[in-house]
């Protein structure tokens, strides 16, 4: 048999040469931008802080109060993230692989969260879940309330949430060829089995990254909430709720103690989702 | 195991892929689909692996297909035991070359399913054939694209199939990868004999490698053959001008018309009077490469140029310049009258590299 003609996979690292120049430009350019934009309020926050001694933070940080409004607002967040990363994908399927009439205005209105302004997100919700509601009516004799609870947090999490996962998710299933699921069907395997090991693995890395700026979307949410949670301390206020409250008072250095804390606590959770994301998905990989 | 597919229609909206198609390819056979895109070769390889179903048409026979005499028409895809290799590969990106040629097996239901062992040892196999041992760690996307399609072989016969389907095997793959790959799928074919059907718009590829040659043109089956056959004996004017460079020249009167096709290589190039059925030409153009030197020439009465081809040994004695005036006798001719001549549009290139409909 003869050989075939021997082919190397293309070299780990190239010093390539660049068409546009200017690494040094940009770079600065981000650095100063970012300063500006980011690193400069951030950083007022922590020197705010500084006027607090460590217990005075401390007691700050840790009340019964503030400690609910850290559950409550991450555990909504989080729930809230997750159930986009379910229906976003199956949102993302349909605008993607199904040709149907309205599937452009339907394309067009997931981006509608974006756009509206929070409150007016959180208004509407309130009026359709409050138990007057058109939707709260309906629910109400079950036993079921949303409107001042936490489960009303979590429907304006999600409302917010939804276009990250579908936008980050429809350009990759776009790129899916559909020949991967035909050759999953010519090896034997079944609807489910392609769906759980072509489709949903290829999906994956996306779904994910939709999932962190969903749930970062969420942490900080604020406008849409304050209308439906009824904002009960222990109960259904978020954080931050409780840092507006605090700078009503006058008491800056405390509503920025909690500013602090919840950076820290976002920054170590984006943080870490991304290093997970990266040692998950691409071990050893150099060739994309 | 013999294939068979009866009296396919295939519409596409307002375009027709297949009408009426019919194809019998025979056991542990070789046979190429040939034909320009939109020809409809795609659809019916498509057809044989269960993508596609065919139209439904009031005889019921039609778009029947049979493996081995045994109508599969209704079996899914997944079972009717074929292998299918893609043009563009297909492999899965997230798993590594070992678990993309693993799949077929890992797939199957706890019952039918080899051991982990067993699975290895045949994907291990499968690895030697495709000399691609001890890359079975590699992810598809670290693979040069010769080898990605070796793997995407490998995955088809790691469920042993009854029937290995190709579409464009070779169509993204350089030239030189590409015969390379072409001769390794020769020998591979003479070692394991599984019935095997590909597609390709490539006639070289199609006469150097396949038993039997099946032209295919506008929805419809032209002719069907071994390579030396369809290649000597076309039997209409696309299929001579489709297979190989061939001068086309009209002869005759109006009333009588007919068309004359004639090989560079059966074109005899004289320096003296060669009798009156010689045609008399200028030479515009001499190229030498390897044994044959090619000749451009432009028919004196007429105007038509025509190419002729003529060994090297002959080229140097003949000593032709540019502008000189010869005859030419042409050895061996096929003739097709005008009337009921039907004119096909050839693709302008027929190797380009990619085949932008697939045969849709």
């Amino acid at each position: 048999m003869r050989t075939p003609h021997p082919e190397s996979p293309p070299p780990l690292r190239t010093r390539r040469h660049r068409v546009l120049p200017g690494f040094g430009l940009t770079l600065g350019t981000t650095l100063l931008f970012l300063s500006l934009i980011v690193l400069l309020p951030l950083s007022a926050a922590f020197i705010r802080t500084a006027g607090l001694t460590w217990d005075e933070f401390w007691a700050q940080v840790t009340s019964p109060r503030v400690l609910a409004s850290y559950r409550l607002t991450f555990g909504a967040a989080l729930a809230a993230a997750a159930a986009n990363a379910f229906f976003g994908v199956i949102v993302a399927w349909v605008l993607v692989r199904y040709e149907f009439p309205g599937r452009k205005i339907v394309d067009a209105l997931v981006d509608l969260p974006f756009a509206l302004p929070t409150a007016v997100a959180g208004i509407a919700l309130t009026a359709l879940y409050a138990p007057t509601g058109w939707i709260g009516r309906a629910l109400d004799p079950l036993g079921v309330k949303v409107a001042y609870t936490p489960l009303g947090i979590w429907v304006a999490l999600t409302f917010i949430g939804l276009p990250f996962i579908v936008r980050t998710v429809q350009p990759v299933l776009e790129e899916l060829e559909p020949e991967l699921e035909e050759a999953a069907a010519t090896l034997g395997a079944t609807r489910l089995q392609t769906l759980a090991r072509v489709v949903l693995p290829a999906l994956l890395p996306a779904t994910c990254t939709g999932f962190t700026l969903a749930l970062a979307r969420g942490i900080g949410e604020y406008g849409s909430v304050v209308f439906i949670s009824g904002n009960m301390p222990l109960r259904t206020e978020i954080t931050p709720l409780l840092i507006v409250t605090k700078l009503e008072q006058y008491d800056y250095a405390g509503a920025t103690a909690l500013a602090v804390v919840m950076l820290v606590v976002s920054f170590t959770l984006l943080f870490g989702v991304q290093v997970l994301q990266r040692w998950f998905f691409s071990p050893e990989r150099h060739g994309r | 195991m013999s294939i068979e597919v009866r009296h396919a229609w295939k519409r596409f909206g307002t375009f027709t892929a297949l009408a009426g198609v019919n194809l019998s390819v025979p056991s542990g056979r070789l046979t190429a689909l040939l034909g320009p895109s939109g020809s409809g070769k795609t659809t019916l390889l498509r057809i044989i692996a269960g993508l596609e179903s065919p139209d439904a048409t009031p005889d019921p026979e039609s778009g029947k297909v049979l493996f081995h005499g045994e109508d599969v028409s209704n079996v899914p895809a997944g079972r009717r035991g074929v292998g299918f290799v893609f043009q563009h590969y297909a492999l899965f990106r997230h798993l590594t070359v070992f678990d993309n040629i693993a799949f077929g097996l890992s797939v199957r239901s706890r019952r039918d399913r080899p051991s982990a062992k067993q699975i290895a040892e045949r994907v291990n196999e499968l690895l030697d054939l495709i000399q691609l041992a001890g890359l079975g760690g590699r992810y598809p996307d670290q693979l040069s694209g010769g080898q990605r399609q070796r793997v995407a072989l490998a995955r088809a016969l790691a469920v042993q199939p009854r029937v290995l389907l190709l579409d464009e095997p070779f169509g993204a793959l350089d030239a030189r990868v590409r015969k390379d790959l072409r001769r390794w799928l020769r020998s591979l074919h003479e070692k394991l004999h599984v019935t095997t059907v590909f597609v390709t718009h490539d006639q070289e590829e199609a006469l150097e490698l396949a038993d039997e040659v099946v032209v295919m043109n506008q929805a419809k089956v032209e002719q069907v053959g071994p390579p030396q056959e369809v290649y000597d004996r076309p039997a209409s004017p696309f299929v001579i001008e489709f297979l190989g460079n061939v001068n086309r020249l009209e002869r005759g009167r109006v009333a009588n018309k007919s068309v004359l096709y004639v090989r560079p290589h059966d074109i005899d190039i004289r320096r003296a009077f060669a009798g009156e059925h010689a045609v008399p030409a200028r030479v515009l153009h001499v190229f030498s490469a390897g044994n044959t030197g090619r000749v451009s020439l432009t028919r004196s009465d007429t105007g038509d140029t025509i190419e002729a081809e003529v060994p090297r040994q002959q080229l140097r004695e003949l000593n032709l310049q540019d502008g000189d005036r010869v005859n030419l006798v042409f050895r061996h001719v096929r003739l097709f009258p005008v009337e009921g001549f039907r004119e096909e549009d050839l693709p302008s290139e027929p190797s380009a590299s990619r085949d932008a409909g697939s045969g849709i």
